[in-house]
């Protein structure tokens, strides 16, 4: 079968790859995109952990055609950190241990950003419902929960 | 032993030397690798229960363009029934060559019948679609009432209970006293049933792999685990390489809690690899994770507590009955072990039954069996103290074993943490706070045996004064921080200069696998008496240079000084600069121990948990949660509380919606995370932690295992609370929305309006 050609935007950074009609964006992040940071929780839309976003829309990258990315912008965990400076969620989660296992870190840090941007200022309430797409098994989210809600204070302050 | 006091690192939330890779999506799980020339590996399921397998035709598969590799049970090296068991650790060789691939019979849909190595994963399903099996289909049995009926279809011909051919597997006791007598002296005796579904360990993380095998036979394995060393040894014995060919490099892990401590894939891939000459990548689907891993077992069990008037236990008698899937293995020892060791019963009879059945294999999931256990017995506790008018935890503090009670597994426990979690969860806020309509408020305890066990660890210094520790064990959930908060506080040094890395099977000396709360008490032993080495050779270069006698110098703040005025006036010599000097003086630095650790004391925990009652939708949702442990002592108190919280939500998913849903065919009917339904953000409050810190006197800082203890109590404490908020009681999990709701019933709708 012909790959398909498609010519886009990923961290900024603008991009093209070959994939199969039916590959998802997380297909095409993982394989010739050689872009890991994205993970393979479930392949149905339901855990979170292949979260990216699509022109600043939070999106699981699973659910999403690879061509579809065809004119788009697409950013994942590899494009938070500024070079050698981490974005302050990452910064808190560290601080805070809101990671053991850090399988799920990756789109917990990425759906959290979004909802940062979307609301500098959620309440406890906001995030669990804004992460709860987000599995993760290790943690219990407190201090996912925690980190988010501290770092969003102290980029309120800034 | 002197424990370290005054810390600097230990006890401190520093950030873990791996995190940095893990929020930059740097790290490398065992999904995220590849080799030049890989190919990818798929496995063929069994779509039955149970079947006999006539024939394997592999011929139309191997002729498809792109396939490498076809192997089935044939390649697989066969542990005969009949020659008795082959252990490895709790793995019996027979048991887990038959798991990894159907040998005669397929035992749960989901059982591997053969696999596949193609170019693509797509041609290699498409492979997998052009195996013919002939299956002779037998009937199947999956819960335990069924399995243990005298005319149930049998799994394993040639297990016999009582004489004849069963489903069960295996009996174990534990008894003290005599209960007979004990029940006779009872003023109140309550006796109950219950029931636990299987649930799944639920890491995010599906098992993955990638393999390559040379002409020699040299091969190296990259996956996800809980033990490489465990990996290695399993694929040597079910591929007939040696060990010592065998590489198994340690990926990062994406959570295991017990369902990673077994292979799945790997002897698959290895076979695929030796047969095709290329590297082979297998990654599960989630939907292969839910059907044929783990998870735990489902029970039903009977309690019998006997108390007198004035709230003492004199009798109890718990009998457990676990599934162990497929294959005999389930762990009635923690059920039976565990579920009464927080109390001091002076007549105690605990029996486990372990009963295959058509589902796939059980694995260890957080102190294996024992939260079935202890659900079971902490609520009849609750009951008892009720019918006594006790208040939960002062029954609890009457009866609560302590330091010279014998428990009824084995051990006179030595100093433990039991009564101070109860005090503490007495003295809590959360204990003390008032609640609102339709709240309830739910206590329980619970016990792990915790376990030491091999490990082995290597520090180097190197040349610029710095420190590599490896050690053998993979980090799932933040030892690495652990360790290098230890190592630093006793080389005195910021911890930031100690790099902890998971040494591959090669490269560092056997260490057992990650599991029953063993890592940081056994790695940090043998960490410590490598740094204690090191010390002294540091001090042995600086009283060399200052020649004077090695006692006469002390290791202090990173740095050698000499002990006293009288001993010399030197300046210190530090860390970097005795590293420096090293080729002079000696060479290099390091030192390494293989330990088989011993003293992990038990672990206790008391949890308090709030639920309130949605009665138009049946939701019992938990409104606040504390979660009491002795903990022995904090290394890293952010990643200690972690395991509570982390324990805490796993057992709120497993008291209140999670299960296996089987289909009238015997399958699983809710292989994904939408229809299995594991805990989600907005379904958890804050999860509080009281750290109670008993050190344990036979570890050099203290430490007691942390992991398992968190998830024993809290189907119990979910149960009392929703027991305590509606006046009724549920014998069986999971509480899902369908069931509370059938117990609201008019009267207590009417009630709440
Ligand atoms: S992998 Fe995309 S949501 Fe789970
Ligand atoms: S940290 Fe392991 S799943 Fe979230």
């Amino acid at each position: 079968m012909a790959k398909v050609h498609v010519t886009t935007s990923i961290n900024g950074e603008p991009m093209e790859f070959l994939c199969e009609p039916s590959d998802t964006m997380l297909d095409a992040l993982r394989g010739p995109l050689a872009l890991t940071g994205s993970k393979e929780g479930c392949a149905s839309g339901d855990c979170g952990a292949c979260s990216i976003t699509l022109d600043d829309r939070l999106i699981c990258s699973c659910l999403m055609l690879a061509v579809e990315a065809q004119d788009h912008e697409i950013r994942t965990i590899e494009g938070m950190a500024q070079g050698d400076k981490l974005h302050p969620l990452q910064q808190k989660f560290l601080e805070m241990a809101a990671l053991q296992c850090g399988i799920c870190t990756s789109g917990m840090l990425v759906a959290s950003d979004a909802l940062l941007k979307k609301n500098p200022d959620p309440s406890e309430e906001e995030v669990r419902f804004w992460l709860a797409g987000n599995l993760c098994r290790c943690t219990g989210y407190d201090k996912i929960v925690r980190a988010v809600m501290e770092t969003a204070a102290e980029m309120r302050a800034q | 032993m002197n424990l370290v006091t005054n810390n600097k690192w230990i006890g401190q939330r520093t950030i873990r030397p791996d995190g940095m890779d893990k929020v930059t999506g740097r790290a490398q799980f065992a999904a995220d690798t590849t080799m030049p020339g890989q190919i990818w590996g798929k496995v063929l399921r069994s779509p039955h229960p149970h079947a006999r397998i006539r024939s394997i035709d592999t011929s139309k598969a191997e002729k498809l363009p792109g396939v490498k590799a076809v192997v089935t049970a044939r390649d697989i090296v066969d542990f005969p029934i009949a020659n008795g068991a082959v252990m490895l650790g709790i793995q019996d060789m027979r048991w887990m060559c038959r798991n990894v691939m159907a040998r005669d019979k397929a035992l749960f849909p989901g059982h591997p019948i053969a696999a596949v190595a193609a170019t693509t994963e797509a041609i290699a399903a498409e492979a997998c679609k052009l195996i013919e099996v002939d299956y002779e289909v037998l009937p199947w049995s999956i819960e335990i009432d069924d399995a243990i009926l005298p005319d149930a279809p049998i799994l394993h011909e040639f297990n016999k209970f009582d004489g004849k051919p069963s489903n069960i597997a295996g009996r174990l006791e534990h008894k003290k006293g005599d209960i007979a007598d004990g029940f006779k002296k009872a003023d109140i005796v309550i006796e109950r049933t219950f029931t636990t579904r299987p649930v799944h360990q639920g890491y995010i993380e599906p098992h993955a792999c990638l393999i390559s095998v040379a002409p020699d036979g040299k091969t190296t394995i990259w996956s996800s685990s809980q033990g490489q060393f465990m990996v290695r040894a399993m694929t040597a014995y079910l591929t007939g390489i040696p060990q010592s060919d065998i590489r198994a490099i340690p990926a990062e892990i994406g959570g295991g809690f017990g369902g990673k401590t077994i292979v799945y894939l790997e002897p698959l891939a290895t076979l695929l690899a030796k047969k095709s000459g290329r590297p082979v990548k297998m990654v599960m689907t989630r939907e292969e994770v839910m059907r044929a891993t783990g998870p735990t077992s489902g029970s039903k069990s009977t309690v019998k507590i006997g108390a007198t008037k004035d709230g003492k236990i004199v009798a109890a008698h718990g009998t457990f009955y676990l599934q162990a899937g497929a294959f005999p293995g389930s762990p009635i020892r923690g059920a039976a072990g565990c579920s009464f060791t927080p109390y001091d019963i002076p007549n105690l009879l605990s029996e486990g039954y372990d009963v295959c059945s058509n589902r796939s294999k059980v694995a260890a999931y957080r102190a294996p069996g024992a939260p079935i256990g202890a659900y079971a017995v902490e609520c009849v506790m609750d009951e008892v103290a009720e019918a006594l008018k006790m208040d939960p935890l002062d029954f609890r503090l009457k009866n609560a074993a302590k330091e010279g009670t014998k428990a009824a597994h084995g051990p006179v426990f030595p100093r433990i943490g039991f009564i101070e979690t109860v005090e503490a969860a007495k003295n809590s806020d959360h204990y003390k706070a008032p609640l609102g309509k339709l709240q309830g408020r739910g206590v329980a305890s619970g016990f792990w045996f915790n376990a030491g066990g091999e490990s082995s660890a290597q520090v180097n210094i190197t040349e610029d004064g710095n420190v590599v520790v490896t050690t053998g064990h993979p980090d799932i959930g933040g030892s690495r921080a652990g360790i290098a908060n230890i190592c630093a506080e006793l080389l005195g040094i910021d911890y930031r200069r100690v790099s902890v890395i998971i040494g591959d099977t090669q490269t560092i000396g056997f260490s057992n696998l990650t599991g029953g709360s063993r890592v940081l008490f056994a790695s940090s032993i043998v960490v410590t008496q490598s740094t204690e080495k090191i010390i002294q050779t540091l001090r042995e270069r600086a009283a060399k240079i200052w020649e004077i006698d090695p006692e006469a110098v002390k290791w202090e703040n990173g740095a050698a000084h000499p002990v006293s005025p009288n001993a010399g006036q030197f300046e210190p010599l530090t860390l970097q600069e005795l590293a420096e000097k090293a080729p002079a003086m000696g060479g290099p630095i390091g030192a390494g121990v293989q330990l088989n650790t011993t003293g992990a004391d038990g672990g206790f925990g008391t949890h308090v948990c709030d639920v309130e009652i949605d009665v138009d939708l049946g939701i019992a949702r938990v409104i606040r949660y504390t979660a009491v442990q002795d903990v022995g002592r904090a290394i890293h108190p952010g990643y200690v509380e972690g395991q509570l919280q982390g324990g805490v939500a796993q057992g709120i998913g497993w008291a209140l919606n999670e299960e296996y849903i089987y289909t009238k065919e015997g399958k699983v009917d809710n292989p994904g995370f939408l229809d299995y339904r594991m805990p989600v953000c907005s379904d958890l409050p804050m999860l509080d932690c009281i750290m109670v810190e008993v050190p344990n006197p036979k570890h050099p800082q203290g430490v007691k295992g942390v992991g398992e203890v968190p998830l024993v109590p809290v189907m119990a404490a979910v149960a009392n609370a929703i027991y305590n908020a509606l006046g009724k009681r549920f014998y069986a999990l999971p509480m899902s929305p369908p069931k509370v709701l059938e117990v609201l019933d008019a009267p207590t709708r009417e009630a709440a309006e």
